[in-house]
């Protein structure tokens, strides 16, 4: 049983629930449950009240916005494996979503909870950062729009005030003719991340004319890595290339070590799934 | 100060149930315990083994990683609910006819999680089988027990 009580509200309509968050009574949102209820367990979130979100229609599902898209923060990884939309364009984002946990998680698992979370080793904030997407942000005292790069601060810290709620990501078109991918080296047990990396390229004749590498599971937060990924553009990413992009990319990143991987490790690791998704990404163009 | 208990009403194996929860009760801890159906099995309590797997709306989930509050006019399928009177459903008649189990435990949870593999159609061969049910701990490893099962009963004329 989880130790500490708390009560349960199940918000009625997205105004409804705008109202109870900016009640300041220590009310948390509750969507998918699979990061909170083990929180809770561990009594490492109290709260006084949960508010469930999973009623809230304008919160889950997939559309086409701006020759992008635009994602509801309370899609599951389930809807977005199953979407046509992603399928089509976003290879990295269906690279990732398969990999995380299994069948059962990814059936209740939501996207703005796996974001509002932001776990360090977490698979999907490294592709939303680099496919340079953009989160909307609302509560009772206005809307605001903040850039991915913005928005991980870190170890389960992000931009979102206690009263706000994140209500869909919005993400922009690949560049024309470009391609994307994402690898990680899993931790067996869970799925989480050792390492992970995210790719948009594109290529003229061989060569990268464009890149934007994000990676995760390396240190308290996904980040981009923008000194690496210009290293990338004007060569043929040839062996060489890649190594250098690989180190580069942790350059000045303070690394995690724990019992899953020493820093050391994760360095190395780091390489390895920047080359392996540069490659991916490059042979899907 | 929190209220206590809320009542809820959710569609259990086809039944309307009723139940009043403590907001804390996982939906596995209200079918064990409110309910009595105990062939739900708490493995983890971590959302690892998948020892707690159910249907929600015809969807496999781990019934120890969500609030029973939270189900409210939902649809819970669990073991208990699959056979027809006496009629074995075709997956658990698959499990016997594989030996797909040793010591049991992990078997409900087995079985709810194949009946989700097929229903979504990954359960083609043996390796996309694998992947599908890799949600699903085996302490006394009859994976390729399991695997055959599985696969028997997403091949079988007339299957689910
Ligand atoms: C066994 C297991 C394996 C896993 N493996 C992986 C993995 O390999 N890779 C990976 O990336 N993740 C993994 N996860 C984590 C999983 O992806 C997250 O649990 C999930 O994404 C969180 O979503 P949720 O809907 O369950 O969020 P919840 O648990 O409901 O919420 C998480 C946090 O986000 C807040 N929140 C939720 N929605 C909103 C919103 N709209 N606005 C504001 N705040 C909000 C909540 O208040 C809470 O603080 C795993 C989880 C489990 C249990
Ligand atoms: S008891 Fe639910 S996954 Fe182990
Ligand atoms: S049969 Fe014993 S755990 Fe699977």
């Amino acid at each position: 049983m989880i130790p500490v009580q708390f009560d349960y509200v199940r918000a009625t309509s997205l105004n409804d629930a705008l109202k109870t968050l900016a009640g300041g009574d220590g009310t948390k949102v509750i969507a998918g449950g699979h990061s909170l209820i083990p929180l809770l367990r561990f009594r490492l979130a109290q709260p006084a009240k949960l508010l469930d979100i999973a009623g809230i229609k304008e919160l889950s599902g997939i559309s086409e916005y701006k020759r992008g898209l635009r994602i509801g923060a309370a899609t599951t990884y389930r809807d977005i494996l199953d979407s046509a939309l992603v399928r089509d364009r976003y290879q990295v984002m269906m690279d990732a979503t398969s990999g995380i946990g299994d069948v059962q998680v990814r059936n209740r698992g939501t996207i703005g909870g796996g974001v509002a979370h932001a776990d360090p080793a977490a698979d999907m904030p490294g592709v939303l950062l680099a496919l340079g997407a953009s989160f909307n942000l609302r509560s009772k005292r206005g809307k605001r729009v903040v850039a991915a790069r913005d928005f991980f601060q870190g170890t389960f810290a992000t931009a979102l005030a206690e009263d706000e709620l994140l209500i869909d990501m919005v993400v922009p078109p690949l560049p024309r003719g470009g391609a994307s991918a994402y690898v990680s080296i899993e931790q067996a047990a869970s799925g989480y991340a050792l390492a992970g990396a995210a790719v948009v390229v594109k290529c003229s004749r061989k060569t990268v004319t464009e890149c934007s590498l994000a990676l995760t599971g390396l240190s308290d937060r996904a980040f981009l890595a923008e000194a690496a990924a210009k290293l990338l553009v004007g060569t043929k990413a040839d062996p060489d290339t890649l190594q250098r992009v690989g180190a580069a990319a942790v350059e000045g990143i303070e690394i995690t070590g724990d019992i899953h991987a020493p820093a050391e490790y994760r360095r190395h690791l780091a390489a390895v799934v920047v080359g392996r998704a540069i490659r991916a990404a490059i042979d899907r163009v | 100060m929190p209220t206590g208990r809320i009542t809820i009403t959710l569609e259990v194996n086809g039944t309307p149930r009723v139940i009043a929860v403590d907001p804390r009760t996982t939906l596995l801890d209200a079918l064990r315990e409110c309910l009595g159906l105990t062939g739900t099995k708490k493995g983890c309590d971590h959302g690892e083994c998948g020892a707690c797997t159910v249907l929600l709306d015809g969807r496999r989930i781990n019934a120890c990683l969500t609030l029973a509050v939270m189900q409210e006019g939902h649809r819970v399928t669990t073991i208990e609910g699959l056979a027809s009177g006496a009629a074995l459903h075709p997956v658990q008649t698959a499990f016997l006819a594989q030996d797909a189990f040793q010591c049991g435990f992990c078997t409900p949870g087995q079985i709810l999680s194949a009946v989700g593999c097929i229903a979504e159609g990954r359960a083609t061969t043996r390796e996309t089988i694998r992947e599908g049910m890799s949600g699903n701990l085996c302490r006394c490893s009859a994976y390729p027990e399991i695997v055959e099962a599985v696969f028997l009963a997403a091949t079988q004329p007339g299957s689910p």
